[in-house]
């Protein structure tokens, strides 16, 4: 599996450390509500087929990556920085 | 003390228990008994082995039915692999209850049971895992006499190697804690080792071997006969085991569960219990349900055969890496998943090459032996690294599921917990700790100490 980085061009994945589901982590709650909280640090959607999540390209340029890869195939889709998504949420919000 | 019966129970043979049946006359519907009892009678012992060896095998008959589904049942278990087949098979054994169907969307023990590297062992460190793991050892040493099925059993011993006195006295710490649960393990120095396995790296620079843990009932068992002798055992208690039958659905009415949608129609049951492994959070979330699971890749390897060369099953501790030799002579071998979310049975290079670097630093020779096949399986990776047997926020649904990647040697143990947990609508003590709530309560089980990381455990 080789993923796309914007800065270093296209690397096998072994150059990454993998977090997990980026639209679960990147939501993070405040930690007076509890519900949330517990839906963020433990609950996932787990699934198969498109899913998006935070890569950290460790043997690179050390920047985290939001990847959308589907878990079926290991088929990567599009690769973007976590920066620019978290700053197109803000911007969105 | 209430689970020690049915270990010692197996001695009932199923041909008495077939007798039984029939001078119970009205226990089941005719139609249905005359059923059953025409595969029932078919009872494994040297002397049907002769037998049929004699008679150029015709008399063997089919090891299960292929029934057609019912309308209804009065419990469904989803999910036809170890686990599920384990759970039908104390249901009925243990609680009475015979009007069950497994459903399986391919055909039975094509999931982890049939991929996995077949190590049974009891060695755990914290409480809710010891007794737990310890009692399904205690199943897996009276299996085959249990279900009359031959699973190849075999207690060769399981060595957890340590290469420092730190990791020393980690081993020693676990050690005293299933020694404490009442569960044997003997501490091995180097030379205790090197009478086991004189073969190994004693002296490798980074990580010599200073000793190791040994449990000498842990070892190993033909997995896919687990399945096998389980839905066999099942078939003859009544259990309906429905092969390709794929589960799209599980209606949910008033917070009750009443039925599953399948490719086979609609099937109702009050009881429902989920056994689905890799696939549990796409089952769950067709009733509404999110998990604290994630789906992740293990590979395991397979070298060409060779004479008996390693006759325990060893741990590195130094890295993961776990090898033992199958009867047909193969080195049966695996260690870390793979640590990205996933559902294709297949992995990466990067993880090939860190489970072979760890079998070389401990076994040098391994680099003589050519690899026959490598493979992978979806493992149901917890938030705490533990599995969860429990009841569900809806009525009537049960999960059994986060078995990580340690789920074949808690095969007995899970179907007979879950048996209970399903009949009783209540855990029992073995797998109370399992409960799915505990992630929102704060009583995590974490062997591992590694947090809300699933690719971590």
């Amino acid at each position: 599996m080789r993923i796309g980085c914007p800065y270093c061009g296209e690397r096998w994945n072994d150059e990454f450390i993998v977090l997990g589901d980026a639209d679960a982590l990147m939501k993070r709650p405040g930690e007076a509500q509890f519900a949330l909280f517990y839906d963020y640090v433990y609950l996932r959607d787990n699934p198969a087929g498109r899913h998006r999540e935070l890569w950290y390209h460790q043997g690179g340029c050390r920047q985290w990556l939001v990847v959308t890869r589907d878990t079926l195939n290991h088929t990567v889709h599009s690769v973007e920085t976590a920066r620019c998504v978290a700053q197109d949420r803000e911007a969105a919000s | 003390m209430e689970f020690v019966d049915s270990i010692v129970l197996s001695s009932c043979s199923v041909a008495a228990y077939a007798r039984l049946k029939r001078s119970e006359g009205s226990a089941t519907p005719d139609g249905e008994f005359s059923l059953i009892s025409g595969l029932a009678l078919m009872h494994y012992s040297l002397w049907s082995v002769l037998r049929e060896g004699l008679s150029g095998g015709r008399g063997w008959t089919p090891a299960w039915r292929d029934p057609e589904p019912k309308a209804e049942y009065d419990a469904i278990i989803v999910g036809g692999g170890g686990h599920g087949l384990a759970s039908a098979y104390y249901l009925a054994k243990n609680h009475g209850l015979t009007n069950i169907a497994v459903v399986e969307k391919g055909y039975i023990g094509s999931g982890n049971v049939g991929r996995n590297t077949t190590i049974i062992r009891s060695n755990y460190l914290l409480p809710g895992n010891i007794p737990f793991y310890e009692h399904s050892l205690k199943l897996w040493e009276g299996l085959e006499q249990d279900v009359n099925y031959n699973s190849m059993v075999s207690q060769r011993g399981v060595i957890n190697l340590f290469h420092s006195d730190s990791d020393r006295d980690r081993y020693v710490r676990r050690g005293n804690a299933m020694m404490f649960e009442g569960v044997k393990a003997e501490y091995l120095d180097r030379e205790g080792v090197r009478s086991f396995a004189p073969f190994l790296d004693f002296d490798n620079a980074r990580f010599p071997i200073h000793g190791g843990l040994l449990q000498r009932r842990g070892g190993t068992v033909r997995h896919d006969a687990v399945a096998w002798g389980y839905a066999r055992g099942a078939d003859q208690r009544g259990v309906d085991i429905l092969q390709n039958t794929e589960v799209t659905g599980i209606k949910v009415e008033h917070g009750k569960a009443v039925g599953v949608e399948t490719s086979r129609g609609f099937i109702r049951s009050k009881k429902i219990g989920l056994a689905c492994a890799g696939n549990s959070s796409r089952v769950a979330a067709m009733a509404g349900l999110r998990l604290p699971i994630e789906s992740h890749v293990l590979q395991a390897f397979v070298s060409e055969g060779v004479k008996p060369l390693i006759n325990q099953v060893i741990l590195y501790g130094a890295g993961h890496f776990y090898i033992s030799q199958s009867d047909k002579g193969g080195l049966v071998f695996g260690g870390d998943i793979d640590g990205y979310n996933t559902y294709a049975q297949r992995g990466n290079l990067y993880t090939i090459e860190d489970v072979f670097e760890a079998g070389m630093a401990m076994w040098p020779g391994l680099g003589r032996l050519r690899m026959l096949r490598q493979w992978g399986g979806i493992m149901d990776m917890s938030m705490d690294g533990s599995p969860i047997i429990s009841l569900t926020p809806i009525d009537g649904l049960y999960v059994n599921c986060g078995w990580c990647y340690g789920g074949f040697k808690a095969t007995p143990a899970s179907g007979w917990c879950f048996a209970h947990t399903i009949a009783r609508n209540e855990p029992h003590q073995l797998n109370a700790a399992y409960r799915l709530d505990r992630f929102a309560t704060g009583h995590l089980i974490d062997e591992r100490g590694t947090g809300a990381q699933p690719n971590q455990h």
